[in-house]
């Protein structure tokens, strides 16, 4: 067993795992250990306070003579160009929407935790993290989260200095309110639409430095491709997705907050755009993908319906807290009208499992219960057509209720429609049913990823002058995030976190000056150019809708809520057959110098098969079971997840072995100081 | 369903547009007036034709990027986003036509796809607060009464996606602006920059070519998220204070 990740001057409480099981042999080559070189050490509480003041300072003169590029505008990408700006950086931002207000940071709705303790309640910095390293199935590194829980509390004064309209109580102060897997009221909230309002705190500010002349803004803009010259990340290629130019863009440095790639399964809560292209355009340039294969799954979603449906729609959590979700205990009971059926043949399945949590318990225990259910032949709603792990297709109904009727007994309609009112308004809206008068439909639907580009304490990649913030990195949640800690996360990075680790690198800066003539600048350019005329030489028959569709099937059906050996090894070889039909049988039209929007989405797919398949790989080789990631052959004998902290605490940091290669693995440890791993339980 | 679709098609912003006429077959009355859209274009693309261009981003009525007029209207015939209308709103064989947002601020991308990047250049003159990052005082150090968070809240849910001006017989995008003025105005952080903010704001809003409010209210009625027309009366307030304090 190696010692040399254990720091100095620390007491691990767990020890350093050794895999014994090895399903993924033969799609993967085993890499060295890799230990974050920049993690700290001391006692917990102290780490980012030494940090931050170790940390090289840059004077403010010469600030100006740093080129910084942020790709992405959301709660991180937008509060870190926002920050950047102000303290006089040169920041140059893009991002593929219209505008920055739009990134789908824009559509969380429940709220963002914060370690206040406003309630006296018990809450503290330690309890938040300790939540969230539980929550996150102890598959997180807790220097890390630690970091987060204590900049929790200044992104709340961050916020409220900005004007984004919080919740408040009649006194005028902030309310709180309580959310899924923790026990204390931290969870700050604009109604159901906190995303929104806290993306336009950031956008605000970030458009104040627009003005001030601190940040350039390139809106539709597409990064394609990033420029790695002599050894560091030094600007990325870029299409201006309404001319078709290519551009080159040079910095001293490049931080990527493009966020997930939930995408990768076709149907899921992600923004259309949303995609997987720049880091992934990373990864193969030597960034290291970690942990790809944790995705979450949200209970809490609109059913698919039928085969027409571009994306899914979450319905907040919070309903969770008064609706009960059942299914009808006998399957001949499914095709009735719900209210038709008696109360003794409902199943309230969460509360008959889960007592102690009911209804409440985390996204991935619900969510799971959900599949069980319908797997059983007990869903609800129309029937949909599925090709199943066996590969034959089946007729299925994926729904289960979320009655909200004995509420409204109690509370009255009234009460239920101001404490819901918009949800339930979108339901009625996209279901055409009334959800005050039949119990809604729910299904679980992919939701946010906790996998991305793997990043040390400092934020940075494993390409030197990379950084990655928010959900395109992998670093806070580990195997399943809690509600309400990703906006916590992004923000946190944004505001507080990089502008804090990032003046430490540019302390080295300026970086020795290259231009588009340097070799890595072509080299990026013609790669680009070339994808691009490739895409619109194929002239196949298939749309390029029409691939990511099969590869979302594939991927839902195999690397969706519950993970097989065997399921796995068959979505390798389907992907590798998509993969090679989409590069000789894509049809895109038009031409590459206007806007065009399927041959976007073509670079978008093509990346997103090889990030597939990847995933699938990093499932296969966990052979345990843990928060988003559920491995069928690892249960309990009551159904539950079961991990193997003996095999698997650590994080899977891939490296890309090259077009023909297979991926290189490297193991992080993780080793846990200020707490102690247990079996998570919510019976 | 089938439909006859009549269909903005331009180029490029500098190219002449004109309308095509589709025939669409298979239309669910569940799926939303995109998805409508997605079958069209899958449908074009076997044909080998270009399919049509248009935004759309987070596909649950909150980023704002939708943009169509349906029929005349902005954002169709509900009181909601392009994006969350669906088809039960129409009928068999019916014939929809569908064009971008009309407005001068707003010029043609391609096909049903405007430039709305004027919005952002009237954040940029004065739509925030200004507080730097770090320099925040404790949150609940400054309490804000409940109704006038509210209020705020209301206003700020405002998503930027264009209606109001689409709507508006002069092109004007005083909702739009009314509602961030409202909603940072109302605040206690908001103060100091009050009144220099609705001057700098209306400024740009003119220069970008929006057209004067006249209290039509047809902004209001094609406002998915429903903010009020006082929002005007509020921006209208804060003006004539600021001429009066001599900015």
């Amino acid at each position: 067993m190696a010692s040399v990740h254990f720091l100095p001057g620390l007491t691990p409480t767990n020890t350093a795992p050794v895999q014994k099981s090895d399903d993924a042999a033969g799609f993967y080559v085993l890499g060295d250990k890799l230990v974050d070189p920049k993690a700290p050490t001391g006692p917990i509480a102290e780490r980012w306070t030494t940090r931050k003041f170790e940390n090289r300072l840059v004077n403010p003169a010469n600030r100006r003579k740093l080129n910084i590029i942020i790709v992405g505008t959301g709660l991180a990408g937008g509060a870190a160009a926002a920050t950047l700006g102000e303290a006089g950086y040169n920041v140059k931002v893009f991002c593929y929407q219209d505008s920055p207000r739009r990134a789908h940071s824009i559509a969380a709705q429940g709220g963002i935790n914060a370690a206040k303790n406003y309630k006296e309640d018990g809450d503290s910095t330690y309890r938040l993290f300790y939540d969230t390293v539980k929550g996150g199935d102890y598959r997180a590194r807790e220097s890390n989260v630690y970091r987060l829980a204590e900049e929790s509390a200044n992104i709340i004064d961050q916020c409220v200095a900005q004007g984004v309209p919080f919740a408040r109580e009649y006194g005028g102060l902030l309310d709180n309110r309580s959310f899924g897997g923790v026990q204390v009221s931290r969870t700050f909230y604009a109604r159901g639409q906190t995303g929104q309002q806290l993306l336009l705190g950031a956008y605000q500010a970030l458009e104040r430095q627009v003005a001030e002349g601190t940040v350039e803004q390139f809106t539709r803009h597409e990064m394609l491709e990033v420029v790695v010259a002599d050894g560091k990340a030094r600007g990325i290629i870029a299409r201006d997705m309404v001319t078709g130019a290519i551009e080159t863009h040079i910095a001293d440095v490049v931080v990527l907050a493009t966020g997930g790639y939930g995408n990768v399964f076709y149907l899921s809560t992600n923004a259309m755009g949303s995609n997987v292209t720049a880091s992934w355009r990373a990864h193969r340039k030597g960034a290291y993908m970690a942990n790809p294969c944790y995705t979450q799954i949200h209970p809490t979603c609109i059913p698919v319906t039928g085969d027409h449906q571009s994306k899914l729609t979450l319905m907040s959590e919070s309903l969770r807290n008064d609706g009960r979700v059942w299914v009808p205990k006998k399957a001949e009971d499914c095709e009735k009208d719900p209210r038709d059926i008696p109360e003794e043949d409902r199943d309230y399945f969460l509360e008959r499992i889960y007592p102690a949590f009911g209804n409440l318990v985390p996204r991935d225990i619900a969510s799971r219960a959900a599949k069980y259910m319908c797997d059983e032949g007990r869903g609800v709603g129309p029937t949909v057509k599925e090709v199943g792990p066996d590969g034959v297709e089946r007729q299925v109904r994926r729904g289960v209720y979320l009655d909200l009727t004995d509420a409204i007994r109690r509370l009255g309609r009234d009460k239920v429609e101001e404490k819901y009112d918009n949800l339930l308004d979108m339901y009625a809206r996209i279901t055409g049913e009334n959800p005050y008068e039949v119990p809604m439909r729910i299904y679980p639907a992919v939701h946010y990823v906790m996998g991305g580009l793997w990043v040390d304490y400092e934020l940075q990649s494993s390409i030197p002058g990379l950084f990655v913030t928010g959900e395109a990195n992998f670093s806070d949640h580990g195997a399943n995030r809690l509600g309400a800690s990703a906006l916590m996360q992004g923000l946190a990075d944004g505001y507080f976190v990089l502008p804090n680790t990032i003046r430490d690198y540019l302390a080295d800066g300026p970086f020795e000056p290259i231009d588009e003539s340097h070799p890595a600048v072509v080299e990026a350019r013609e790669s680009v150019q070339e994808r691009i005329d490739k895409f619109l030489s194929i002239n196949g028959s298939r749309s390029v809708e029409s691939f990511h569709k099969e590869l979302g099937t594939i991927m839902w059906e195999y690397c969706g809520m519950e993970r097989t050996k065997e399921g796995l090894t068959r979505a390798i070889g389907l992907i590798r057959d998509l993969k090679k039909e989409f590069w000789s049988n894509v049809r895109v039209l038009g031409s590459g110098e206007s806007l065009n929007q399927d041959l976007e989405k073509a670079g978008r797919v093509a990346d997103f098969i090889e990030l597939g398949e990847l995933m699938c790989i990093d499932a296969l080789n966990r052979r345990e079971s843990c928060g988003g990631h559920f491995r069928g052959e690892s249960q309990t004998e009551d159904g539950e997840a079961l991990r193997h902290d003996d095999e698997f605490a650590y994080v899977a940091a891939w490296e890309w072995g090259g077009d023909d290669g297979a991926p290189v693995l490297h193991k992080e440890d993780l080793i846990y100081t200020a707490i102690e791993m247990k079996q998570r339980s919510y019976k | 369903m089938k439909l006859t679709l009549k269909i903005w098609r331009q180029e490029n912003a500098s190219a002449a547009g004109a309308m095509h006429t589709y025939e669409l077959d298979g239309v669910s009355q569940d799926m939303s007036f995109l998805e409508m859209l997605d079958l069209l274009n899958e449908q074009l693309v076997t044909s080998g034709q270009e399919p049509v261009a248009f935004d759309s981003d987070c596909r649950e009525g909150i980023c704002g990027t939708c943009s169509l007029m349906i029929n005349g209207e902005a954002h169709g015939p509900e009181v909601t986003t392009t994006c969350q209308l669906h088809m039960r709103s129409f009928t068999d064989g019916e014939t929809i036509t569908i064009e971008p947002w009309r407005a001068d601020p707003f010029p043609v991308i391609k096909d049903l796809i405007v430039d709305r990047s004027a919005f952002d250049r009237i954040i940029q003159s004065g739509g925030y607060i200004s507080a730097n990052t770090g320099s925040a005082p404790e949150a609940n150090s400054v309490p804000a009464p409940r109704d006038k968070a509210m209020r705020a809240f209301n206003a700020a849910t405002c998503i930027g996606c264009g209606a109001c001006v689409a709507a508006c017989p002069n092109g004007s995008a005083s909702l739009f602006m009314g509602a961030k003025i409202t909603a940072l105005g109302e605040l206690p952080q908001g103060q100091p920059e009050r009144y220099s903010r609705v001057v700098d704001m209306v400024s740009q809003h003119d220069a970008e070519g929006f057209g004067g409010c006249t209290n039509i209210g047809e902004c209001t009625n094609a406002c998915p998220k429903e903010i009020p027309l006082d929002v005007i009366s509020q921006l209208n307030k804060d003006l004539r204070t600021a001429i009066a304090q001599g900015r």
